[in-house]
């Protein structure tokens, strides 16, 4: 593989710097249906003015740029080893040129890196595919909605969630009660049925790349995605948890596989900044978007 | 709801004047301070015996700048400049809640009038607030670059490589820093009241 490092630096910076297109009409749209003058409106004018302002400037949208979450789609032959040094090279550039903060932390002497980069850190998901081409995929997820991310096991006694999809409906509630503003609602959430705990957040995050728009090809779950989305919706935390008509901006399930002893449902709250960014390179040409999902 | 601009220091009259749902407009100098930070000041400063003798200048200094202060629980990306001078380039507001076993003491010891976060804090900051005078100033979540804008300068910065960029203490200038008040001095909070008006809506969902 040709050397991307000008092209990764340009992936972790429009991913900091420019919101996706479908999340900044998706947030427009929910400040028209805030009552004027109300604290909910005021914060979602605040958040559109902020995200014009850092595209204009090229600064990041906020100032936690999270954890750089990649998954790299290679076709075969691609050396992960060369990507992964490449990746990181760009990162450590990316910081340099304060697009990103530096957020690599030793867990056990509290030393801040400085550039990003650590045991780790930041996060590689590789899987090579049938596709002619390179794609990869940034997620910027900080660490306000990290901390109010959720892992249940079904049945659940205390919400009288049993292992099925009513069960999964009662979890998620609670998971978005729980969180109240604190993961910077409205936010998008990235939920995985099944799967082993690990697994579970790692398709849950997938779930996040998803356009806010579309429609879950399995019917089960685009219904239950709606319903969720309604009634999440009519908890009324708000925006920044102020109150309000938004309490999320979308609602992404995704299922695995799981072990008959366990039913895990993992819930990946995003922020309302649901910073992503993609990067395909087909036949030696670098293309990037921000719209289309996994 | 009301509009007002304070500026820093901070009387305990114009802080006892504003109600939940006031906006304000916040002048003067402020300083960052979050996890690091206030685990930092609790255990060298609060509940310490005795301050070490290596960390008598900055709590001199810090004592200077919060009384009347304000603290802001913000980690900002920050620019050196050419002349080694530094620039907030994105300093919004980070998770208040982590220091709530500290807030409530830190506000007392070191007289301060205001704590600027997101996500609100719990009854031990409340009270603190209500007993002494001071108030919760919520800013937008992520709105990280409009806020750096309202950054005019940065005076110093404190802890830099100890505690790395984001929990340093940074000294900054600001104008016009706009806030929500989301817990004032009379013992209200807009946090309790959206989390008990959201358990209500919870447990119909549940039955339904």
């Amino acid at each position: 593989m040709e050397n991307l490092a000008e092209s990764l630096l340009e992936l972790v910076r429009l991913a900091s710097t420019s919101l996706p297109a479908d999340v900044e009409a998706t947030l427009r749209a929910a400040c028209d249906r805030e009552a004027p003058g109300s604290a909910a409106a005021g914060a979602l004018e605040t958040i559109l003015e902020n995200v014009q302002l850092a595209r204009q400037k090229s600064t990041p949208v906020c100032q936690d740029t999270g954890t750089p979450i990649f998954y790299l789609y290679c076709p075969p032959g691609v050396s992960s080893r060369s990507l992964r040094e490449q990746v990181e090279a760009a990162v450590a550039e990316a910081t340099r040129r304060s697009y990103l903060r530096p957020n690599a932390v030793d867990s056990l002497t509290g030393r801040n890196s400085g550039n990003n980069l650590g045991l780790g850190y930041p996060t590689f998901h590789f899987e090579e595919w049938g596709e002619p081409y390179l794609q990869v995929d940034l997620l910027l997820k900080g660490g306000g909605s990290e901390n109010v991310c959720a892992q249940y096991k079904l049945p659940h006694a205390a919400l009288k969630a049993g292992r099925d999809l009513e069960g999964v409906r009662r979890v998620v509630l609670d998971a978005v009660y729980q969180a109240q503003g604190k993961g910077c609602a409205p936010g998008v959430l990235g939920i995985a049925v099944g799967g082993d705990r690990g697994g579970g957040y790692v398709h849950a995050k997938e779930q996040l790349f998803r356009p806010l728009g579309d429609t879950n090809p399995i019917p089960e779950l685009a219904a239950l995605e709606e319903r969720l989305f309604e009634e999440c919706n009519e908890l009324a935390i708000g925006p920044m948890g102020f109150g309000g008509k938004t309490t999320v901006l979308a609602v992404k399930i995704g299922a695995y596989h799981r072990l008959p002893a366990c039913y895990f449902v993992t819930v990946a709250y995003m922020c309302w900044a649901c910073r992503r960014a993609r990067m395909v390179v087909r036949d030696g040409k670098v293309s990037f978007s921000q719209q289309e999902g996994v | 709801m009301a509009a007002y601009d304070l500026s820093i220091p901070i009387s305990e009259q114009e802080i006892r004047a504003l109600h939940v749902g006031d906006t304000v407009r916040l002048d003067g100098v402020i300083v960052t301070g979050r996890d690091a930070a206030h685990k930092y000041m609790i255990e060298n400063f609060v509940r310490a015996a005795e301050t070490p003798v290596s960390e008598q200048a900055l709590y001199q200094e810090l004592l200077r700048l919060l009384k009347g202060g304000v603290i802001y629980h913000c980690g900002p990306v920050v620019r050196q400049r050419k002349d080694g001078s530094w620039e907030f380039v994105a300093a919004g507001p980070t998770t208040s809640i982590r220091e709530e076993p500290y807030q409530a003491d830190v506000i007392t010891h070191f007289g301060m009038r205001g704590v600027i976060g997101k996500g609100g804090m719990g009854a031990s900051t409340l009270q603190a607030c209500q007993d002494y005078g001071a108030a919760y100033f919520h800013a937008v979540g992520g709105a990280a670059s409009l806020i750096a804008d309202s950054v005019k300068q940065v005076v110093s910065v404190y802890k830099k490589e100890e505690f790395g960029v984001p929990e340093a203490f940074w000294v900054i200038r600001v104008e016009g820093f706009p806030v929500v008040v989301t817990m004032d001095s009379h013992g209200q909070s807009i946090h309790d009241q959206v989390e008990a008006a959201s358990r209500v809506k919870l447990h119909e969902l549940m039955e339904s």
